[in-house]
């Protein structure tokens, strides 16, 4: 079974997902903080493999990627981390990128390493429903690989049912008109789109993403939804830490209560 | 082969709507009505009388007798350079605009690189009494003065893009999430034929009023309506698909895109994507690119601002892969020089984008007594400092 159906099998509240973005702070760092997220109690990893044009980020996954970059970070080189990273990592893993490098790369011969590695799926912004179930669904099922998609608060019923009939795994709801890390507060009326959305009886769970940043945040998307994922407020903790296990386990901690 | 865009957005193997989840329900109403509006009575009657009585159209299609003379050949030159903020992307504009206003929206956002398409932008917000926001890379604000200014005199707000590389695509990736952050209220006025579909299409056919008018003007003076070439640069490459448009499929038509090749195709300061491109997506749509073997985006070099992108619209693209286009690629230098030629022969001072064109005289083989049709998108006001800064005259 997919490590993210067994979560959400076994956990039905509360799952906390961070994202970091692979050989961030520093090039090595990328299997020491995933460690670290484990260890201090979190459910599910998310990798950001960078990109030098990421549209759907703000300024702080941005920078992100512009210096994971700048250290050196490639597919390449992160599978080249990645290797035997089962014999430490439990986790659901998921890789969240934009498609070009992957498309360079080769999307078969990623799926095919994805497998091997054992990471468990996929976010990829740039990558639209109808795209995905012409051209890549069938590769990515191959794979053994779960697509997660996105809705935002402009997405229709009609196409949330559509996207809720071909996700695998969660369904990963954008909370706000908005691009990660742009608001530390949810608004009146994103709790009614929690609302409308958790009315729906999906057939899969969902996580809220984009402007959860701490415990409180965390404990409100928790009551409308299986949890929250939380990246640029855990990439500005790490961004200047000299400490990282130190800080990550406060974090979280400081996140999960 | 018919060149046209496929119902999902594509020429041939390029296009598509590569976009963010957020950006879905945008895209797909823009996708979903602006045909039927653009062909409606009023869109038509108001969009035709702005291109006459603002934009200053039909421009002249004006046979250039000294150049003629000195290449051999009959060269006429059609006169975007004449139109209202002096180049041709306030045909596109306009004609968005109007639509945006039609779709009910109350803001408009764009990109821009070196300031044209933020000027024809801020024009026509202007002209509408509609809120405006430009982006644009904070190095390009350095570079472009004047035009930043043009732009706030005309009441929009110019916001810098921090990011990456601080130029065009940086711009272009601030104006997206921009339009994320506002999808209900916000029309984003892409300038060139590149973005997710329907924009490539949507912005050539705001464009194709340049070859409509070459193949009427052409009958007027020479008694047919196609040329022997066609010639254009292309930056994104939306002046080329306005002067091709109408060409696409008239295949003794030849059409040649030029591009800026820098220092030198291979110097590594270039942006001749059709020779150093290979097939990715940028910006919403798969096309040839400039990039990294890590599939990371390289920044391009250009002598002129306009030509300066990264990656080509996917119908140029297509037309290159499938050899319809014949593509050129003009340095820094050579532009510069036959920017000098046309100002002497002709008394046109060219922008540095449209003086490319004009060198792809010197590269290319045609016959004596050709009809030549060369796209003169742009006047070189904008540029005097660039001149100034070569001073070769």
């Amino acid at each position: 079974m997919n490590r993210i159906d067994y979560l959400f099998q076994t956990k039905k509240e509360r799952i906390l997902s961070i994202y970091v973005t692979a050989g961030f702070p520093n090039l090595e760092d990328t299997l020491p903080v995933m460690e670290a997220i484990q260890a201090a109690g979190a459910d599910i990893i998310e990798i950001g493999l960078p990109y030098s044009d990421p549209i759907a980020d703000g300024p702080t996954i941005q920078e992100s990627n512009t210096i994971a970059l700048e250290n050196g970070m490639s597919i390449k080189k992160l599978f080249s981390q990645l290797l035997g990273f089962r014999a430490k990592i439990h986790l659901p893993v998921v890789l969240m990128g934009y498609l070009n490098p992957i498309i360079q790369y080769g999307v078969e011969e990623f799926c095919k390493k994805c497998k091997e590695l054992g990471i468990d799926g996929l976010i990829l912004p740039d990558l639209p429903m109808s795209h995905y179930l012409e051209e890549y669904k069938e590769l990515f099922e191959r794979y053994g690989l779960f697509n997660i998609f996105l809705i935002s608060p402009q997405t229709s019923e009609k196409r949330i049912r559509e996207v809720d009939e071909h996700s695998n795994g969660f369904i990963y709801m954008v909370s706000s008109h908005a691009i990660t890390g742009a608001k530390a507060e949810i608004s009146p009326e994103q709790e009614q789109y929690f609302e409308r959305v958790a009315a729906m009886n999906l057939s899969n769970p969902r996580l809220i993403g984009f402007g959860i940043s701490d415990a409180a945040t965390f404990q409100l998307a928790s009551r409308y939804s299986q949890g929250a994922i939380i990246g640029s407020a855990f990439i500005k903790n790490i961004k200047n830490s000299n400490e990282l296990n130190r800080d990550i386990k406060a974090f979280i901690q400081g996140v999960i209560g | 082969m018919m060149i046209q865009v496929d119902e999902k957005g594509f020429y041939g193997n390029f296009g598509g709507a590569y976009i963010p989840e957020m950006l879905y329900p945008n895209v797909e109403e823009l996708r979903e009505n602006w045909e039927a509006i653009v062909a409606s009575p009023t869109y038509q009657e108001e969009f035709q009388s702005l291109l006459k009585d603002f934009v200053g159209r039909p421009t002249p299609l004006y046979l250039a007798a000294r150049l003629s003379e000195s290449f051999g050949a009959k060269i006429y030159l059609k006169r975007e350079d004449l139109c209202h903020t002096g180049a041709h992307k306030v045909n596109n504009t306009v004609g968005q605009i109007i639509l945006a206003k039609k779709l009910g929206k109350k803001r408009i956002i764009a990109e821009t690189g070196a300031g044209q398409h933020g000027v024809a932008t801020a024009t026509v917000c202007a002209l509408m009494g509609m809120d405006c926001t430009i982006y644009m890379g904070e190095l390009d604000i350095k570079r472009q003065r004047p035009n930043v200014e043009r732009m706030r005199i005309l009441g929009a707000k110019v916001v810098p893009a921090t990011s990456g590389s601080k130029t065009l695509k940086d711009a272009t990736n601030e104006a997206m999430r921009a339009w994320i952050a506002d999808p209900v209220g916000t029309h984003y006025i892409i300038g060139s034929v590149v973005g997710p579909h329907p924009y490539p299409e949507m912005v050539a056919r705001f464009q194709s009023v340049i070859s409509e008018e070459i193949k009427w003007q052409l009958k007027a003076k020479e008694g047919r309506e196609n040329p022997d070439l066609v010639i254009a640069c292309v930056g994104g490459g939306s002046n080329a698909a306005g002067a091709f448009y109408h060409y696409y499929n008239e295949p003794k038509v030849r059409l040649i895109a030029v591009e800026a090749a820098g220092h030198g195709i291979h110097s590594g300061k270039s942006a001749a994507t059709s020779v150093l491109g290979t097939p990715g997506i940028l910006h919403g749509s798969k096309t040839l690119l400039m990039q990294t073997e890590d599939g990371q985006v390289i920044e391009p070099h250009s002598i002129s601002a306009g030509l300066d992108y990264p990656g080509i619209g996917p119908v140029h693209a297509h037309l290159h892969e499938i050899g319809r286009a014949e593509f050129v690629g003009v340095e820094d230098e050579d532009a510069m020089k036959a920017g000098i030629l046309l100002s002497r022969t002709e008394g046109i001072i060219p922008a540095i984008e449209t003086a490319h064109a004009i060198h792809a005289l010197h590269q290319i083989e045609f016959n004596a007594n050709d009809l030549i049709v060369i796209n003169l998108s742009g006047r070189g006001d904008k540029d005097l400092e660039t001149y100034i800064h070569w001073g070769n005259y």
